[in-house]
C-alpha cells in the first residue's frame, strides 16, 4: 500500500544554502514517524515543504499514492494535516476552548450567527470531549492558557491540531521546553493520537523520547534523508552515528520495503 | 532506553481551580470599580447630598458621554496592542466636515442634522480606515501612524475653517442635548450608553471581539490559524474612527460649535481611562466595562473637587496617580500570574495584610 504522505527528491535552496537536497520522506497512516537530525539538517524545511508553507525547487509529493501539489497551509489543513509549531501559536489570554476554536468558531444559529455571535456551549462541549478523549490534564477550561504549565499548553495545541486533522499531525519539538512529568504526558498524548489512527510526525532532538514513542525514525543530514529505521532495536548510538555521519548510512538503513 | 514507564496513569498537574468570586476579584476592572466607589463614598461624606444628587451625576454623565463613545473604539484598538492617538483630531475634523455640510445645506431641522451626522461618520471611518491600512499593510507602527493622523487631521480642519470655529449647528442637534431625555437619561449619555452596550456585546460575545483579543494576544498565532489579521486591524481602526465621528456629532450637540482648539488632550484622557479600566497596553486583555469605570474616575474627581471647594487642578494630579497605580497593580498581577499560575485576587491582598 502506498504511504499516506510521501515526498520524493525534494530540493530547495536559499541562496547558496541547499536546505533540502534530493530529500525524501514518507509516513503511513496510524504510525509515529520521528524526523531527527542535527541543527540545520533540514527538518523544519522538510515539514514546511510538506505542509504548504514553502515552495520547493524540485521534487514530488504523493498523498495516498496520488501526486499532489500543496501550495498553502490552508490546503494542507483541508487535506487533514495540521502543524503544532514549537511556539504553539496559542493566544495566552484566551482559554483552551477559545484557542481550540480560534478561526473556526461555531456560529449561533440564525440571525445571531450571521451577526457574529458564537455558540459557546457547543464549542465548550466539543472541546471538553476532545480533551477527555486524549486523557489530558487540562481541566480549567475557563482559565487563560497563559496561566497554564508548558505541558498543558502543549496538550492544548495538540488537541487543537488533532481536532482539525484526521490524517497527519506534525509536532515540532513538542518536548523541548518541558519537565519530566509534562514530557511524559505529551508522549502519552502522542501515543493516544496514533491509536486514533492519525499519523504523527515528530521532530525532536531527544533520542530517548524518539525511541520511546516512535514506530519509525528517519534521519536527516545536510538536507537529505540518510537513514530510515524502525525504532525497535535501534540504539541512541546508531541514531547519533547516522545524524553526524559517523556511520555509513548504507549499513544502517534497515527499512523493510513494503512494510 | 527510557526511564519513563508508559503504563503508569498520567500524573495530573492539578491546576488551581478558582472560584468565580476569586476570578472576579482578580479582574482589574473590579479593582477599579472599588476605587471609584471609594472616591464616591469619600465625596459623599465630605459634601453630602450636594455631591450625591441626581443633578450632579447627570452632569457627570453628560461630561463623559463623548469620551465614552471614543473609549469604546479605543478599547478595541488597545486590546489589539495598538494605540490611536488621532481620535481627538479626527473628532475635530469630522465635526468641521459635519458643520460645513450643515452650514451649506442650511436649516435647523433633523434632515440637515442627518446629513451632518452622515458626513461626520463617513469622515471618521475614512480616517480610521486609512490609519488601519497604514498599520496593517504598510506595517508602520500604530504610534507613528496615528501621531501623523493627529497632526494631519487637525491641520486640515484648521485649513478648512481658517482656524475659526463654525457655530452653525442646527437647533435639532442642540435641542437634542438640552431638552431630550430618554428613559430618564439625558440624550447624550443615553447615546453613549447604547454605544457602550453594543460595543461591549461586540467585544465579548462575537467573533469580531474574539479575533480582537486573539490578535493582541498572539498576532502570529492568529495568522497561523487563518484569521485575516490585516483586514481585522483595518476594521478595528475604522471602528475607532467611526466612534470619533459619532463623538464629533455628540460634541456638536453638546457645545453648539466645533471645538477646534478644545480636543488636544482628548486622546490622552481616553487612553488613560481605557488603561485605568484594566485594558492591557500590551494587548490581549481588557473590557468595555472597565473603560467606563476608568472614565468615571476623572469625571467624579473633577465634580467632587468643585463641590468641596478644592481647586479643580488637583484632578490632574489625582488622575495621573491613579493611572500609574492602576498599571502598577495590573503588572504585578500579571507577573504573579506568570510565576504562580493563579491570579492573586483582591482577597489575597487582604490576606497578606492581616
Amino acid at each position: 500500500m502506498a504511504p499516506l504522505l510521501e515526498a520524493r527528491g525534494l530540493s530547495r535552496s536559499f541562496g547558496h544554502v541547499r536546505a533540502l537536497n534530493d530529500a525524501s520522506f514518507d509516513v503511513d497512516a496510524g504510525e509515529v514517524v520521528a524526523l531527527i537530525g542535527d541543527n540545520g539538517a533540514g527538518k523544519s524545511t522538510m515539514v514546511k515543504a510538506l505542509t504548504g508553507n514553502l515552495a520547493v525547487d524540485a521534487g514530488e509529493l504523493f498523498f495516498r499514492g496520488e501526486r499532489v501539489t500543496i501550495t498553502s497551509p490552508h490546503q494542507a489543513s483541508e487535506m487533514g494535516m495540521e502543524v503544532v509549531y514549537q511556539d504553539l501559536a496559542l493566544a495566552p489570554h484566551l482559554n483552551p476552548v477559545q484557542n481550540m476554536f480560534l478561526g473556526r468558531e461555531i456560529p449561533r444559529r440564525g440571525v445571531l450567527g450571521f451577526l457574529g455571535f458564537m455558540d459557546e456551549k457547543r464549542m465548550r462541549a466539543r472541546a471538553e470531549a476532545g480533551f477527555r478523549e486524549l486523557g489530558g490534564t487540562v481541566t480549567a477550561f475557563g482559565s487563560p492558557v497563559g496561566s497554564m504549565s508548558g505541558g498543558q499548553r502543549q496538550q492544548i495545541a495538540i488537541v487543537r491540531a488533532i481536532s482539525w486533522a484526521d490524517k497527519i499531525v506534525f509536532l515540532d519539538e513538542p518536548t523541548a521546553a518541558l519537565g519530566v512529568v509534562q514530557t511524559k504526558n505529551v508522549l502519552d498524548t502522542i501515543k493516544r493520537v496514533r491509536d486514533k489512527g492519525i499519523a504523527v510526525v515528530l521532530i525532536s532532538h531527544s533520542m530517548p523520547h524518539v525511541l520511546e514513542v516512535a514506530d519509525r525514525i528517519q534521519v536527516m543530514r545536510l538536507g537529505t534523508r540518510v537513514a530510515t529505521m524502525p525504532a525497535a532495536g535501534t540504539t541512541v548510538e546508531q541514531l547519533v552515528g547516522a545524524m553526524t555521519g559517523a556511520l555509513d548510512p548504507q549499513t544502517i538503513n534497515r527499512k523493510d520495503n513494503g512494510s | 532506553m527510557s526511564v519513563i514507564t508508559p503504563e503508569e496513569p498520567a500524573i495530573v498537574e492539578a491546576p488551581p481551580r478558582q472560584s468565580l468570586l476569586g476570578r472576579v476579584a482578580g479582574m482589574q476592572s473590579v479593582w477599579i470599580l472599588g476605587v471609584l466607589l471609594l472616591i464616591v463614598a469619600a465625596f459623599s461624606v465630605a459634601a453630602g447630598t450636594k455631591f450625591l444628587s441626581t443633578s450632579n451625576f447627570s452632569l457627570i454623565s453628560q461630561n463623559i458621554a463623548v469620551w465614552a463613545v471614543l473609549g469604546v473604539g479605543m478599547t478595541f484598538v488597545i486590546i489589539t496592542s495598538g494605540i490611536d492617538l488621532s481620535i481627538g483630531s479626527v473628532l475635530v475634523f469630522s465635526s468641521v466636515v459635519a458643520a460645513k455640510i450643515m452650514e451649506a445645506v442650511g436649516g435647523d431641522g433633523w434632515s440637515t442634522a442627518a446629513l451632518g451626522i452622515a458626513g461626520a461618520l463617513v469622515s471618521g471611518i475614512a480616517w480610521g480606515a486609512l490609519n488601519g491600512f497604514l498599520i496593517a499593510k504598510a506595517k508602520i507602527p500604530p504610534l507613528i501612524v496615528t501621531l501623523g493622523a493627529l497632526s494631519v487631521a487637525l491641520g486640515l480642519a484648521q485649513v478648512i475653517t481658517g482656524g475659526i470655529d463654525i457655530r452653525s449647528v442646527p437647533e435639532a442637534l442642540t435641542d437634542f442635548n438640552t431638552y431630550i431625555k430618554i428613559l430618564g437619561i439625558p440624550a447624550l449619555p443615553f447615546v453613549a450608553l447604547v454605544v457602550v452596550i453594543v460595543g461591549g456585546i461586540a467585544l465579548h460575545k462575537t467573533r469580531f471581539g474574539r479575533y480582537t483579543y486573539a490578535i493582541g494576544s498572539n498576532e502570529l498565532g492568529a495568522r497561523r490559524v487563518g484569521i485575516s489579521v490585516d483586514r481585522h486591524l483595518i476594521l478595528v481602526y475604522a471602528l475607532s474612527g467611526a466612534c470619533a465621528g459619532l463623538g464629533a456629532v455628540l460634541a456638536l450637540a453638546q457645545f453648539g460649535t466645533t471645538t477646534i482648539a478644545g480636543q488636544s488632550l482628548t486622546n490622552l484622557n481616553v487612553i488613560a481611562a481605557v488603561v485605568i479600566g484594566g485594558t492591557s497596553i500590551f494587548g490581549g486583555e481588557g473590557s468595555i466595562f472597565g473603560t467606563v469605570i476608568g472614565l468615571f474616575i476623572p469625571a467624579v474627581l473633577q465634580a467632587g473637587f468643585v463641590i468641596i471647594g478644592v481647586e479643580a487642578f488637583w484632578q490632574g494630579v489625582a488622575v495621573g496617580s491613579v493611572l500609574v497605580a492602576a498599571v502598577y497593580v495590573d503588572q504585578s498581577r500579571r507577573a504573579a500570574a506568570q510565576r504562580g499560575g493563579s491570579h492573586p485576587s483582591l482577597l489575597s491582598v487582604f490576606k497578606t495584610k492581616k
